[in-house]
């Protein structure tokens, strides 16, 4: 396919998804996964589901309750969203939220996110916390919802499809002025539960906020992410996922191909413009461009991503 | 030539934030409340504020990003405040109490209470 035809393909797919926030499509091929614009990989005549099996999409930061300028209906484009995984013709066995489910914790918040999701046709929804998701002390409205997979610990793990998942939080323990932090407890768990995984297991592991330091200043990132990255060097395909920050970004480095995921709700600025990462509030027909400036990236993955199969196969 | 014009364009603009800071600046205006602590652009303004004990601070977010107030100590912790909306803590005791934005770590400010 050419690249005037992908940006074609590119621009009907955004004429679907006003927002352009979607999420996701994780293609596994020789153990290793490839990373798909879920607004692309609906549409049947691009054929991205030809990389390898479609086994995971991952949506992120659908902030319920959100309601200013920047999206008002944030539930609507995470509908959008919804409808994209549930009319694909393969569909994935697994949903990854990356968290920021809710805007502000609330229960009502909560209880909408979950009703809106309960529409995916999927068998399987794996969350993680964002620090939307814990700003009460306890964390109970969040746990009570989603805990029963961690034992309202906010981490743990499973198997699909031969591929060991991770699911890490790292919204908890902050410290004034740091980045996101693991902590002790944490990762002696992760040591102890990769333990028994062969070097050849392929390994997803997912957070909210970046496992890598992306920006310091808006606090990007985990402090202590390096002693699990440590942990996971010895592993041939390494996934690591991640949100928090409403665009994507992507990094290899050895055998671990590191993502973030954009958001369903709003855009935020690249690093270091403006105050914050405040809710970036753009024209409604310079959105669908700026999204595209983002995505032309986003088609180019799976060329990029399939050299490097061939690389490590 | 051009040079001359432009220094006294300098000192033209310095005068004239002199004059902004001698008569805006929220100590000279009066305007603000001096128990208020303002959530805006991801700062806490003013980052350091004196009150007597007995007081009672309220913190008010003037951000499209919700924000939040929350003691080191664990002395207090407000829920995730939307845009105008605020949390009040009345502090009895004298001493130095340090918080952050529990959502946005960096966020850092500090209340003496004498």
């Amino acid at each position: 396919m050419s690249d005037e035809q992908l940006l074609q393909s590119r621009r009907n797919a955004l004429k679907c998804m006003a927002y352009g926030g979607a999420g996701t499509l994780f293609v596994l091929a020789g153990g290793v996964f490839s990373p798909v614009d879920l607004a692309l990989a609906a549409d049947d005549k691009l054929g991205t589901a030809r990389l390898g099996k479609p086994l995971f999409v991952q949506i992120s930061d659908t902030h319920i309750g959100f309601n200013k300028e920047a999206n008002p209906d944030v539930n609507g484009t995470l509908t959008q969203t919804i409808d994209l995984v549930n009319g694909m013709a393969e569909r994935p066995a697994l949903i990854i939220h990356t968290g920021d489910i809710t805007h502000l914790s609330k229960p009502a918040e909560f209880d909408l996110a979950q009703q809106l999701l309960s529409r995916l046709r999927t068998t399987e929804l794996h969350t993680v916390p964002g620090e939307h998701d814990t700003t009460d002390a306890t964390v109970t409205e969040y746990f009570n919802r989603f805990g029963k997979a961690s034992n309202n610990k906010g981490y743990y793990s499973f198997d699909h499809a031969g591929v060991h998942f991770v699911a890490l939080i790292n919204v908890l323990q902050f410290k004034p002025g740091g980045l996101g932090t693991l902590g002790t407890e944490q990762l002696a768990w992760v040591a102890a539960d990769l333990k028994g995984h062969s070097d050849s297991t392929p390994i997803v592991v997912f957070a909210h906020m970046p496992l890598w330091t992306i920006y310091e200043p808006w606090g990007w990132g985990t402090g202590d992410a390096d002693q699990l990255m440590e942990q996971l060097r010895r592993f041939g395909s390494v996934t690591v996922l991640n949100g928090h920050i409403h665009q994507i970004v992507q990094k290899v480095e050895g055998n671990v191909t590191f993502h973030t995921a954009r958001s369903t709700a709003y855009p935020q600025p690249t690093a270091g413009m403006g105050s914050g990462p405040a809710p970036l509030k753009v024209a409604a027909d310079q959105l669908a461009k700026m999204l595209g400036i983002t995505s032309v990236s986003v088609v180019k993955h799976p060329r990029s991503l399939a050299l490097s199969d061939t690389t490590i196969a | 030539m051009a040079l001359g014009r432009y220094r006294s364009l300098l000192t033209a603009v310095s005068v004239a934030m002199l004059w902004w800071a001698a008569t805006c600046s929220p100590s000279a205006a009066g305007s603000s409340d001096p128990t208020n602590i303002l959530m805006k652009d991801f700062m806490f303004a003013p980052t350091s504020l004196t009150v007597k004990a007995g007081s009672t601070v309220t913190w008010v977010n003037m951000d499209d990003e919700p924000h939040t107030a929350v003691s080191d100590t664990g002395l207090f912790r407000s829920a995730a405040m939307d845009t105008n909306e605020s949390f009040s803590f009345k502090f009895d005791k004298p001493g130095t109490y340090h918080f952050t934005c529990s959502i946005h770590p960096r966020m850092v400010g500090t209340i003496v209470v004498q």
